[in-house]
């Protein structure tokens, strides 16, 4: 069974988002660049689908060379091989730009199943993996939290929590699935897994590699448009509840609630 | 500004036969884009027998309602959302697209955009119409920052609204959408994923993208046993119960109930922090709350720089308190 994994390389969730003097970007002088960690469930699951069913699991990054570390720690965590897809004409790419440059690098490779994190947790957008299956023409299973493939290797069942249910969902294969908080608990690298990680192949492909025009992406192809860039609407300063006793606080909190912010 | 594309169009969502919350809150949005815009507003409804449902869109805002009523739309799949929405679009060129963020609305709205091939804003919190334009607001990096956003040669404008944030019209019993039968060509060899089950939540307790209220418990917990006073003050006031990561990291709740960057971005009228600190990641994920309320025995959390309030004390004492305190006015 041969996996695909999608892999971004987002600011690690601790950083304090700065807007650039631009005000169309942040600052990215300090930040801590990781794994989309949604990407990394994706790498897991790909992982142990090889380990049942055998096969290779590759990597796919795109973005600026810095990536090809968040490819190394999935070839450390146990893929078998990398492609980055970097080119200075994919900068500013929106989801769509993004998804054809990775459909452009897969379409030739053989796969039964791709993985991609159900969102990057730096756009929040969660469009890329539906419209890199859209660009391969074939099915997206979004939002999952359980993967089962049968037995013969031909269709896949996934479980996609929805608000209030679990759907249960069965694709033929190849499918692209994306993958969602508590589908599984990601491995660390080895040390061993490191240094052979060393040694796994990892390829770097412009557009012109994969026969793409430029004009088709970057941020002159940009759909969706980003005007400005805002910090979070700042909050009121609020109120530090008085009194002698719990007892006391509690009535008070619960009378502000009702009469000042009557949410109750 | 495409001069040819006309009207706000608003995907409803359905489940069981039942439009949900969402819809409402979309096609009421959609309303006040549509009259900045001097247009109409078509609700398009999927599904099966569900026809009957349709007028009463009309009450929110919706002028028209264009219904595909057909077995294989129900219950929701990509596939057949995508060809039939993306086909009756393609045939009336609304300049506006609107949907949900829930989980359909985002699984939807991803593979519908790319097959249009058009730009999408995704989880926007605000809509406004500058120069016959839609203008977004989304928050990105999970709310540390908002992106204010535009289309750019791509009709039609589309975008999805968070759930919880845009307000409700009151209903208008007098008013009743005309219902439209959607022409449109299903082919079964499209349709390659299929529900072959459904799980059902027996508890009925509300999801927290879509409480009201929510009462959340972190780290001061101090284990899992102890949720169950959150239980009773959520229960009370009709809400959910919600987690920090810490608190779902060490077992003591389930995956669903994380509230944060990688767990789930909530807007409900009310949240309360208990024995939560405030980690910037969970701050992210709750800031669009309207009422925040913090209670923590260290005074130095920076939960207390979000809360508009902030009670320092243990949580064990002031919960129960606070839960007696609250039934005088319920």
């Amino acid at each position: 069974m041969n996996i695909i994994v999608c892999l971004k390389q987002v600011p690690d969730t601790e950083t304090q988002i700065k807007i650039a003097p631009d005000g169309q970007s942040i600052v990215t002088d300090d930040i801590k660049w990781v794994m989309n960690p949604y990407d990394e469930f994706g790498v897991e699951e790909a992982l142990r689908l090889k380990e049942k069913f055998g096969g290779e699991v590759t990597v796919v990054g795109l973005g600026p060379k810095r990536v090809t570390e968040s490819i190394r720690t999935a070839l450390a965590m146990g893929a078998d091989k990398g492609i980055l897809i970097s080119d200075d004409a994919l900068v500013g790419s929106d989801s769509l730009g993004t998804a054809k440059g990775l459909a452009a690098a897969i379409k030739d490779l053989e796969f039964d199943v791709i993985f991609t994190g159900q969102r990057g947790i730096d756009d929040d957008m969660g469009v890329v993996g539906a419209s890199v299956a859209e660009l391969l023409g074939i099915p997206q299973l979004s939002l999952i939290q359980k993967v089962e493939v049968a037995e013969d290797g031909k269709s896949v069942k996934v479980h996609r929590p929805v608000e209030g249910q679990n759907l249960v969902l069965e694709s033929s294969l190849p499918v692209l699935i994306t993958a969602q908080k508590g589908l599984n608990e990601p491995r660390y690298a080895s040390l061993p897994g490191i240094m052979k990680a060393k040694k796994k192949p990892l390829e770097e492909k412009t557009l012109a590699d994969l026969g793409m025009d430029p004009s088709q992406v970057g941020q002159g192809a940009r759909k969706q448009k980003i005007v400005a860039l805002s910090s979070p609407p700042e909050r009121a300063a609020g109120k530090i509840i008085e009194g002698e006793t719990p007892q006391e606080k509690a009535a008070e909190l619960a009378r502000l609630l009702h009469e000042e912010a009557k949410v109750i | 500004m495409n001069q040819m594309a006309q009207g706000v169009w608003v995907v409803a969502e359905e489940r069981d036969g039942e439009i949900r919350k969402i819809t409402y809150e979309v096609v009421s949005e959609g309303r006040r884009l549509a009259d900045a815009l001097g247009q109409e507003v078509t609700a398009v409804l999927l599904g099966s027998g569900i026809k009957e449902k349709a007028a009463d869109l009309g009450q929110y805002g919706a002028d028209k309602v264009l219904v595909a009523d057909d077995p294989r739309l129900d219950p929701y799949t990509t596939d057949a959302y995508v060809s039939v929405i993306s086909e009756v679009v393609k045939a009336n060129e609304p300049a506006v697209l609107l949907m949900g963020a829930s989980v359909q609305g985002k699984d939807l709205s991803g593979r519908l955009s790319a097959r249009l091939d058009v730009g999408m804003a995704q989880d926007c919190t605000a809509f406004e119409i500058r120069d016959g334009n839609l203008v977004a607001t989304r928050p990105i990096y999970a709310g540390k920052a908002y992106a204010t956003v535009t289309f750019e040669n791509s009709w039609p404008q589309m975008a999805t609204a968070r759930p919880n944030v845009m307000p409700v019209n009151e209903p208008d019993g007098s008013k009743s959408a005309e219902v439209i039968e959607a022409s449109f060509t299903l082919d079964d060899g499209a349709l390659k994923t299929k529900v072959v089950d459904v799980i059902r939540d027996a508890s009925g307790k509300v999801d927290l993208t879509e409480a009201e209220r929510i009462v959340s418990g972190g780290r001061g917990m101090k284990g899992p046993e102890n949720y169950e006073i959150l239980e009773k003050l959520a229960d009370l006031l009709g809400g959910t119960v919600g987690a920090s990561r810490a608190a779902v990291d060490a077992g003591w709740r389930p995956q669903t109930d994380q509230v944060g960057q990688t767990g789930k971005v909530v807007s409900p009228n009310l949240y309360v922090a208990c024995g939560i600190s405030g980690a910037i990641q969970h701050l992210a994920g709750m800031g669009t709350s309207k009422v925040i309320v913090a209670i923590n025995k260290d005074p130095d959390a920076p939960i207390f720089q979000k809360a508009d309030y902030g009670v320092v004390g243990d949580l064990f004492d002031i919960v129960p308190a606070l839960t007696e305190a609250v039934k005088k006015y319920l």
